[in-house]
């Protein structure tokens, strides 16, 4: 580092181009809704007991809380006036108050924060089914990490809220209950002492805004800065790599500093309230002081009833202070609410007809009548599209990107609506079948296989459940994932790292092979890899694809040309539409795009050879 | 890294959800040692907490006489009403001064301590990020990044909070106590006890709760750890979870995960209820039956009401600071977990760091030798490298081939020094690469790794990653060479595009082309590519060849491939199995003996099966 440092000071006159850490952007707060609110009571009304029972006990709880002060300053009352008999009922006044206090309590925050766990995972089951059924476009636009922030962050800021809605409701009464048997014991002090109610609430109106701007800010800085840490972690090795590790230092320190900056500026903003409230208190109990006491002093006030209202002035600034917070929570939720209703919202675009059919017992053809699709509608990516895949065909797809060759494979498992035209399968039209059905006749292998964490079993299992352990194997056997997996260490039971971290991309790639093959579907979509991966595991991927292509009715986004070549139909796209189709042979000897495809990627490593060996005969062979 | 996975990424040290008390006397005393360094804000933040102490129990003090006087003039009739309504005044004046004096010390306390913790926790962060820069890819090998950010992020401010959350309420709450039981034992010792009394058992019931809460709450984070990890795989592989129907499947592992994680919020909820309802009960069994027995002296007149209003004072004065001794005790509990994992990482000593004589690497040439290296990853682990020794002139370029788990991506980690040899030694222009500085040699070997990592910036930023202040000239230089410029050219705002996360929108070709144009940019002195042009179509990567051979005309260059067509031009390639070198020479002297080499050879000219479209070619191709 000390080597690297002054050479900076050197360049110090130019800004270096680097930067660390991104915030997030959401807005925290949200406008009160009323729409949004009687949408989660919707998730509420199944336990509508439990709910109504917890807003009684809290009810409950206020009140008692009201009379227990009330029920001292009588005691003490009577113990001025000599009244033993009156001493001794207050006291036990107080005590059945108390109790009731208690119980009540523990009831209401038992129920209501039991019942907001449970409203929360409702909730959050409803969006996470609903992700489970909204069409694949909104997830390709949607990032992953955004999902996770509302299905974690925006829901549990419900849970702030639901956990305080007794509490909201205990915090009126409270207030009510203390205005009420201030301006019973005595109107003139009541009014005074309950004057500085209003003060404390315009004050904290003024302050709210500066108060949550801080807040906002504090957030936003750590968030930058946990995402720059994030970063550095993840990339610690081309950090290391590169020598950033001074530079980072430095970027990460900024950060840090201004962190720090915000936080303490929060924390100022939340402290400024606490001498507020507490002078107001004073203010407070200086009247009841004052007028209290000449009130005694002219004989128009019990002793007791003062003592009652010193009692009362110390408590009745917190339920304000609460409900002060409780908005802040509530504006809160209601930004989350308004994110989880967003993501509840968006329509469900495929879904299974009232009177659709299971597929049983059927060809397994693809076919493809005049198809139009587009992602948006006015920009079609494919033009009608024609083509048919008869029973066991390996049919490949080759073009260049965006040629559409992934949306007709996304079209064939109705993971899209066409625009026009239709697909059927089986010679049925995919709109008119169960979605269930569908996915459980055609197997899909993705480019970039997907391992879930589990052992390697679970995955090659996955939902087949069916499937017993000898399957598992006999399906790893075929296609040639066996052995690795055996010199893994705990064989099929060994779990795998995040995403199959702990095994190469080439292993990855068999064992989404065998999961495909354990589901045993009649039609098969592949969308191969285009990773290279070293000519050992190649050689076994090709040798596992022959047998996941055995018998079966094929789909291929062929990359490599071993696969295309071996295809019994190769279908060229461009641009959205079939530009040629036919065998290798065939379209080689149209000299077509095809040709000069195959004959790019082709004829470069021959290339190699011939520059380097001078071997011409060589090129020739092949 | 792609051919020797790393050996066994096991579970992070310390997952279990406990608190471990017995580390919690020296993980504390650690996070107050860090406190101590700013002495001044700690006596600022004792001071303040002691004042707003004695403010705030002047308070019931001052309330006792306001009742008396009232009381006496009731008694005195209206011959002291003069005398007793300018008590009053004072009285009230006082009582002002107390409660603003109260709050403002209280709140200074609360600032400075607020203060006082972010300032700790800020040096914490940065200690951290920069420990973790220092930590050698063993480390990170071992431990999940995702861990670390844990660690760094929840576990960091765990430990922060100790300072406001413990130190300071738990001093502002031993202060306001010993307070009050030298006021209330001082005056009234019956009343004291019985007043009093609440306080243990209300303590010990909410000590109790704040540390099994947190317990709980461990619980409930794993659960729900488990539980994120479910959603985010059904996210990210929506697309396998359509195509094999799996909804229901998956809908049954989101309610297994989020029913546990519901049996401990239950249980944590219960918790909680339980220790209030304690504390709750506790403090009104204290408060009546001090009011009973105070009522009783008062009617006896051994006692004046005032007293007896001063001790229920007293009693609302301690009621919400003994309820703070759960949340006391719950950021004790969270403290000396998240501490003790923190300061787990920042004990460990890199591995690989500068010798205490290391000098800064001087090659006029440029001669990278291994010398009869040997190396394991862990000392009962088996060896990943057996005895290899090659030399790389200048200008020259050595080709390694081998199997997946030969340890071609060994050699290439070896050189920049991310891990240590274990026998053997590794020289450029003959020092050992542990006797020079890391900086200095980092600095010299420029490494290209097979899976490029790209940060979520702009183009230019990543290109400019390992020299942020080359000129633009220079980036576009290398861009060029990695043939990636044009591309770029094409991006919506050329070289101030943003990548995306972790380079989603660019082709895995493109990626390691951008991961060759970083390597460039800083001008290394040895150059290693590992596996670094796989994604690459052959086209494209014999031009990124030829461009770069330009480049590095004078430098050692090391080629790791699986691909011969990458490495067969090599001046020297070594055949690698099992961390040893089982044939050397040139392309044509391998073919010629027949061995391994020859056969993959053969294998793979012979079958072209495996040659690559990519997609962007294609795309150029079609266009």
């Amino acid at each position: 580092m000390s080597g690297a440092a002054p050479e900076r000071q050197d360049r110090r006159g130019r800004k270096p181009r680097a930067s660390l850490g991104t915030p997030e952007g959401d807005d925290i707060f949200g406008a009160f809704d009323t729409g949004i609110i009687r949408r989660f009571f919707r998730y509420v009304g199944p336990h509508r007991r439990i709910f109504v029972g917890a807003q009684v006990a809290a009810v409950a709880s206020a009140a008692a809380q009201v009379s227990i002060p009330l029920l001292i300053g009588r005691a003490v009352g009577a113990v001025v006036k000599h009244d033993v008999a009156r001493f001794q009922a207050s006291l036990v006044g107080l005590a059945l108050a108390a109790a009731a206090y208690v119980a009540a309590f523990y009831l209401a925050e038992w129920l209501t924060q039991r019942l907001a766990q449970r409203v929360i995972f409702d909730i959050r089951r409803a969006m996470f089914a609903h992700f489970q059924d909204v069409s694949l476009s909104f997830m390709d636009k949607t990032h992953v990490g955004r999902i996770m922030a509302r299905l974690q962050g925006d829901v549990n800021s419900l849970q702030d809220f639901l956990e305080s809605t007794t509490g909201t409701v205990g915090d009126i009464v409270v207030l009510i209950g203390i205005a009420v048997v201030l301006l019973g014991l005595d109107v003139r002090l009541g009014l005074l002492t309950l004057a500085m109610l209003p003060v404390l609430v315009a004050i904290r109106a003024v302050w709210l805004p500066y108060s949550k701007a801080a807040f906002r800010k504090a957030r936003d800085a750590s968030s930058t800065a946990n995402s720059a840490l994030a970063e550095n972690i993840n990339g610690v090795r081309t950090v290391q790599e590169t020598r950033r590790e001074q530079l980072n230092f430095e970027l990460y320190a900024e950060k840090a500093q201004e962190n720090f900056r915000a936080q303490v500026g929060a924390a100022w903003m939340s402290g400024i309230m606490t001498p507020t409230v507490d002078f107001l208190t004073g203010l407070a109990m200086a009247i009841v002081i004052i007028v209290g006491g000449n009130a005694v002093l002219a004989g128009r006030l019990e002793v007791g009833v003062m003592v009652a209202f010193v009692l009362y002035v110390q408590r009745f600034f917190d339920p304000v202070r609460m409900l002060s917070m409780q908005y802040t929570i509530m504006q809160r939720a209601m930004a989350g609410g308004y994110r989880i209703f967003e993501v509840l919202d968006v329509p469900v675009a495929i879904k299974d007809k009232p009177d659709a059919v299971a597929l049983e017992d059927f060809e397994p053809t693809v076919e493809f009548r005049n198809v139009t699709f587009g992602y948006d509608p006015a920009r079609p990516i494919l033009h009608d599209i024609s083509f048919k895949v008869n029973p066991r065909e390996v049919v490949a797809l080759v073009g260049p990107t965006g040629s559409g060759k992934t949306s007709i494979i996304a079209l064939a498992h109705r993971f899209y609506e066409v625009d026009q035209g239709a697909v059927l399968v089986g010679g049925i039209d995919v709109r008119d079948v169960t979605l269930d059905s569908l996915g459980r006749r055609i197997a899909m292998v993705l480019q970039e296989p997907f391992l879930f964490t589990g052992t390697i079993e679970e995955n090659i299992r996955y939902n087949t459940l069916s499937a017993a352990r000898q399957d598992i194997v006999a399906a790893a056997q075929a296609v040639s994932a066996h052995d690795f997996i055996m010199r893994l260490p705990d064989g099929y039971d060994t779990r795998l790292g995040q995403r199959g971290r702990n095994i190469s991309v080439g292993q990855r790639q068999l064992i989404s092979f065998a999961r495909a093959l354990v589901a045993d579907p009649q039609i098969l979509i592949l969308d191969e890899a285009t990773a290279n991966i070293d000519s050992f595991t190649e050689q076994a991927v090709q040798k596992a694809l022959k047998v996941l292509f055995a018998g079966r009715t094929c789909m291929v986004i062929a990359h490599r040309l071993g696969t295309i070549r071996d295809a019994d139909r190769i279908i060229v796209l461009q641009q959205g539409r079939i530009l040629e189709q036919g065998g290798h042979d065939q379209l080689m000897r149209a000299g077509g795009l095809y040709h000069h495809l195959y004959t790019s990627a082709h004829a470069s490593f021959d290339d190699q050879v011939v520059a380097q060996t001078g071997d011409a005969e060589f090129a020739t062979r092949t | 890294m792609s051919d020797s996975p790393p050996p066994a990424r096991g579970a992070s040290p310390s997952e279990s959800p406990t608190v471990d008390v017995t580390a919690m006397p020296s993980v504390l005393a650690r996070i107050a040692g860090l406190a101590l360094r700013y002495p001044g804000r700690v006596a600022l933040i004792t001071a303040t907490s002691l004042l707003a102490a004695v403010a705030s129990l002047t308070l019931p003090r001052l309330f006792g006489r306001a009742v008396d006087q009232a009381t006496h003039l009731l008694a005195g009739g209206a011959a002291q009403a003069d005398a007793a309504r300018a008590a009053l005044l004072v009285s009230a004046g006082l009582v002002i001064a107390a409660t603003s004096a109260r709050g403002l010390l209280g709140m200074a306390s609360a600032y400075h301590s607020e203060y006082l913790s972010q300032k700790v926790a800020r040096d914490l962060r940065i200690a951290f990020f920069q420990h973790l820069q220092m930590l050698s890819f063993g480390f990170h090998d071992r431990v999940h990044s995702g861990d670390l950010i844990t660690r760094g992020m929840l576990d960091l401010e765990g430990a922060r909070t100790f300072i406001q959350g413990t130190m300071q309420p738990a001093l502002a709450l031993l202060l306001l106590l010993a307070f009050a039981v030298w006021m209330m034992v001082s005056t009234e010792p019956a009343m004291a006890l019985i007043g009093l009394a609440f306080v243990p058992v209300a303590g010990v019931a909410m000590a109790r709760m704040g540390f099994r809460l947190r317990v709980t709450w461990l619980r409930v984070q794993q659960m729900m750890s488990a539980l994120t990890l479910t959603m985010e795989e059904n996210l990210q592989g929506i697309r396998v979870v359509r195509a094999f129907a799996g909804r229901g499947f998956e809908l049954g592992k989101f309610d297994a995960a989020s029913n546990a994680v519901l049996t401990f919020q239950y249980k944590r909820i219960t918790l909680r209820a339980r220790g209030v309802a304690v504390m709750q009960s506790s403090f009104h069994v204290s408060l009546i039956v001090l009011l009973w027995y105070g009522g009783r002296r008062v009617l006896a007149g051994q006692m004046t009401v005032g007293r007896l209003t001063e001790f229920l004072t007293y009693m609302t004065l301690l009621q919400s600071p003994i309820r703070q001794i759960a949340i006391i005790f719950n950021s004790m509990a969270r403290a000396t977990s998240g501490g003790a994992r923190v300061f787990e990482v920042l004990d460990l000593e890199p591995q690989i760091a500068d010798a205490p004589n290391a000098r800064p690497l001087v090659a006029p040439k440029g001669v990278l030798r291994f010398e009869h290296v040997d190396f394991h990853y862990d000392p009962r682990g088996r060896q990943v490298l057996s005895d290899v020794s090659f030399e790389v002139m200048p200008g020259r370029t050595l080709g390694i081939v081998g199997p997946p788990g030969s340890g071609k991506s060994t050699i290439a980690n070896l050189i920049p020094r991310f891990y240590d040899v274990s026998a053997g030694r590794i020289t450029i222009d003959g020092q050992d690469v542990r006797a020079v500085t890391l900086a200095s040699l980092r600095e010299y070997v420029g490494l290209v790794q097979q899976e490029a990592f790209l940060f979520d910036t702009s183009v230019g930023h990543n290109l400019a990653y390992g020299d942020p202040w080359a000129e633009d000239a220079r980036i576009e230089g290398a861009a060029r060479t990695a043939q990636i410029h044009d591309h770029i050219a094409q991006l919506p705002r050329t070289y101030e595009t943003r990548v995306g996360e972790r380079g989603v929108a660019l082709s895995g070709g493109q990626r390691q082309r951008m991961s060759i144009a970083r390597g460039v940019v800083p001008g290394p002195g040895v150059m290693i590519f590992d596996d670094s042009t796989a994604a690459i179509d052959a086209v494209t990567e014999r031009k990124v060849r030829e461009a770069l051979a330009r480049a590095t005309e004078t430098k050692a260059t090391v080629i790791i491939a699986h691909r011969l067509s990458s490495l067969m031009h090599a001046d020297e390639i070594l055949m690698l199995d099992e961390g040893r070198v089982v044939e050397r020479g040139t392309h044509a002297e391998l073919v010629a003996r027949g061995g391994t080499y020859a056969e993959l050879y053969e294998l793979q000219s012979r079958s072209d099966a495996g040659a690559v479209l990519d997609e962007a070619v294609v795309a150029e191709a079609g266009a």
